[in-house]
C-alpha cells in the first residue's frame, strides 16, 4: 500500500519535471523571477533595520533573518509542491474533470495533492540556507545541534500546517464555485509570516497563532535554532498541526461527500 | 466609432460594470482580504516606532499613512491585464471587438465599475482614521483635496494603462502574466506600499522619483496625509502625470499594433 504510492509519486514527479523543462524560456524565466522574488522579500527588512542596533520587539536584525530563512523555505515548499496542484483542483470542479480524479483507483486526495511540481522552486532552499549562514554569522555563533533537530521537527510540522490550510482552503472551492483569487488571499496572508511573530500585537496575535499559525510556522523554528523556544511551544505545535491535519483530512472527505458531479 | 458616440456608451458600461461588481459581490471581498498586506505593515512599523520615532514618523503617523495606503490602493486598482491574457489565448476578444466600441472603453469601465463598492468600505476607514487620528488623515486645505483627486485619478490612469501595456504583450507572446507579476514585484518595492518611500536609503531615494510605482499609490497617499508643501505637490503632479501620458502612448501603440496580429486562437 504505502510502497505503491511512493512509486505513484516518484511518477508524478517525474512528469512534473519533464512539463517543466518542456519550455525552455519559461524554465529559465522562473527561475529568474524566483531568484528576483527572493531579493524582493529582503527588501523590507532592509529598510526596517537601515540603523544596525535598531531592534523590534527584541529581534535584532541576525535574528530577524533567521525568520526570513524559514520564510523563504516554507514559500518554496508552498510555492512549489502544495500551490500549483491544489489549484488545479477549482479547475477540475468548475470543468466537471474532477470526476475523472475520483474514479482513478487511488486516494482522491493523494492524487490531487501531487498532480503538479515546481522543480524550480527548489532554489529557495538554497536561498534559505544562505540567509541562515548570513545571519548567523551577524549574530556571531552558530547553532546548537539540539536546536537544529528541534526546528527540523518544526519545518515537519509547518508544512503540515500549510498543506492543510490549503485542503481546507480548496474544499470552500466545493461549496463557492469562482475561488481563481484564494490563491492569492492566501499567499497574501502567508506573507505575514516574514517577521517575527511579536511584532503582532491583539487581534492579529491571536488569528496569526490559533486561527492561522503563521507564527508557529516561521517564528518557533527561528527561535529553536536560536535555542530559546520553550519545550511546551514544541509540543503545542505538534499537536496543534496533528489536530490541523486531522480537521483537515475530515472536511475534504466531507466536501467530496456532497460533491456532485458537474454533469449531473 | 466617433467621440460622440463613445462617450453616449459611457454610462451604460459603466452601470453594467457595477452590476457586475455587485454579482459578484463575494469575489470582490476576497480580493479585497487579499490587499490588507498594508495593515500588516502597519503593525511592524508601529512596533519599530513604538520606542522612538522613525525619520518624521510616530507610531500614530505610521497608522495614519497606511490607512491612507490602504485607501489610495483599493481606489486605484484595476485588473485588466489578466483579463486581455485570458481573453486572447480563449479568443473571446473577438466578441468584443464586434462591438462598435474599443474593447479598451470597455475594460475601463469594467475597472471603474468596482468603485461605488469598494467606496462602502473606503469612506467608513477615512471616517474612523479622522476620528481616531485627529483632521491630519484628510487633506486640511482646498488644494490639498484638489491635489490629493488629482493624484488618485493619475494613480488609476497609471496602474490601468500599464495593464493594458503589458496586456496587449499578449497578443506578441504567448501570455504576459508573468511580466505582469514582474511589474507587481516592482511596485511592491518600489511604490511606498510596504513603507513610505522616505524611509528608503537617500541613495535609492532619488531613484523611485523617475520610476512609475510611486505614483500609483505613494504619492497619493502621502497627498491624503499631508507630507508635502505646495510647490513641492505641484512638482510630483508634475511627474506623475508625465507617466500617464507616456503610458498612454505607449498602451494604446502596443494595443493598435497588436491587434493586427490577433487571430482569435480558437474562437
Amino acid at each position: 500500500m504505502f510502497r505503491r504510492y511512493l512509486r505513484l509519486l516518484k511518477v508524478r514527479l517525474r512528469a512534473s519535471s519533464l512539463l517543466a523543462m518542456q519550455y525552455q524560456a519559461d524554465f529559465l524565466l522562473d527561475g529568474l523571477i524566483s531568484l528576483f522574488w527572493m531579493a524582493s522579500a529582503l527588501v523590507p527588512l532592509f529598510v526596517v533595520f537601515q540603523s544596525a542596533q535598531r531592534q523590534i520587539e527584541g529581534w535584532s536584525f541576525g535574528e530577524s533573518l533567521l525568520v526570513i530563512g524559514w520564510f523563504t523555505l516554507l514559500q518554496g515548499i508552498l510555492e512549489g509542491a502544495i500551490n500549483p496542484s491544489l489549484q488545479g483542483v477549482v479547475e477540475h470542479i468548475r470543468k466537471g474533470t474532477l470526476d475523472f480524479v475520483l474514479l482513478k483507483p487511488a486516494d482522491a486526495q493523494f492524487l490531487v495533492s501531487t498532480e503538479n511540481f515546481l522543480p524550480w522552486r527548489a532554489i529557495n532552499l538554497v536561498a534559505a540556507l544562505i540567509i541562515f549562514g548570513y545571519g548567523f554569522h551577524l549574530i556571531g555563533r552558530g547553532p546548537s545541534l539540539l536546536g537544529v533537530a528541534i526546528s527540523l521537527v518544526l519545518l515537519g510540522t509547518s508544512v503540515l500546517l500549510l498543506y492543510s490550510l490549503w485542503i481546507l482552503t480548496v474544499c470552500a472551492a466545493f461549496y463557492v464555485v469562482k475561488v481563481d483569487n484564494l490563491t492569492y488571499l492566501f499567499s497574501s496572508i502567508f506573507d505575514a509570516a516574514r517577521w517575527p511573530a511579536p511584532v503582532f500585537r491583539g487581534v492579529l496575535a491571536f488569528v496569526f497563532t490559533f486561527v492561522i499559525p503563521l507564527a508557529v510556522m516561521t517564528t518557533f523554528p527561528a527561535e529553536a535554532m536560536l535555542g530559546r523556544l520553550p519545550w511546551t511551544a514544541l509540543v503545542w505545535a505538534l499537536l496543534g498541526s496533528l489536530l490541523f491535519a486531522f480537521f483537515s483530512r475530515r472536511v475534504w472527505l466531507h466536501s467530496i461527500g456532497r460533491y456532485t458531479s458537474a454533469s449531473s | 466609432m466617433s467621440v460622440r458616440g463613445t462617450l453616449r456608451a459611457l454610462p451604460t458600461l459603466l452601470r453594467v460594470g457595477v452590476s457586475e461588481a455587485v454579482a459578484y459581490r463575494a469575489e470582490m471581498l476576497v480580493w479585497v482580504l487579499g490587499t490588507t498586506m498594508p495593515f500588516i505593515s502597519m503593525a511592524l512599523w508601529t512596533a519599530v516606532a513604538r520606542y522612538e520615532p522613525v525619520g518624521r514618523y510616530d507610531s500614530h503617523d505610521f497608522v495614519r499613512y497606511f490607512l491612507a495606503i490602504f485607501v489610495v490602493r483599493q481606489m486605484t486598482g484595476a485588473y485588466a491585464a489578466w483579463q486581455i491574457n485570458y481573453e486572447v489565448r480563449q479568443g473571446t476578444l473577438a466578441m468584443r471587438l464586434l462591438r462598435p466600441i474599443s474593447p479598451l472603453w470597455s475594460y475601463a469601465a469594467e475597472n471603474l465599475g468596482t468603485f461605488p463598492l469598494r467606496l462602502l468600505l473606503v469612506v467608513p476607514l477615512t471616517l474612523f482614521s479622522v476620528f481616531t487620528l485627529g483632521t491630519r488623515s484628510v487633506p486640511g486645505t482646498a488644494w490639498g483635496w484638489g491635489f490629493f483627486l488629482l493624484a488618485l485619478v493619475g494613480g488609476w490612469l497609471i496602474t490601468f494603462l500599464a495593464n493594458v501595456l503589458i496586456g496587449s504583450l499578449s497578443l506578441y507572446i504567448e501570455s504576459s502574466n508573468r511580466l505582469m507579476d514582474l511589474w507587481f514585484a516592482f511596485f511592491m518595492i518600489c511604490s511606498g506600499y510596504l513603507y513610505p518611500v522616505e524611509l528608503f536609503p537617500p541613495l535609492l531615494r532619488g531613484l523611485l522619483g523617475w520610476l512609475p510605482f510611486r505614483y500609483q499609490v505613494g504619492l497619493p497617499a502621502e497627498l491624503m496625509t499631508n507630507a508635502h508643501g505646495f510647490t513641492e505637490a505641484l512638482g510630483l503632479l508634475g511627474l506623475q502625470w508625465s507617466w500617464v501620458a507616456l503610458l498612454l502612448g505607449l498602451s494604446i501603440l502596443s494595443w493598435k499594433r497588436g491587434l493586427k496580429r490577433f487571430a482569435a486562437y480558437g474562437g
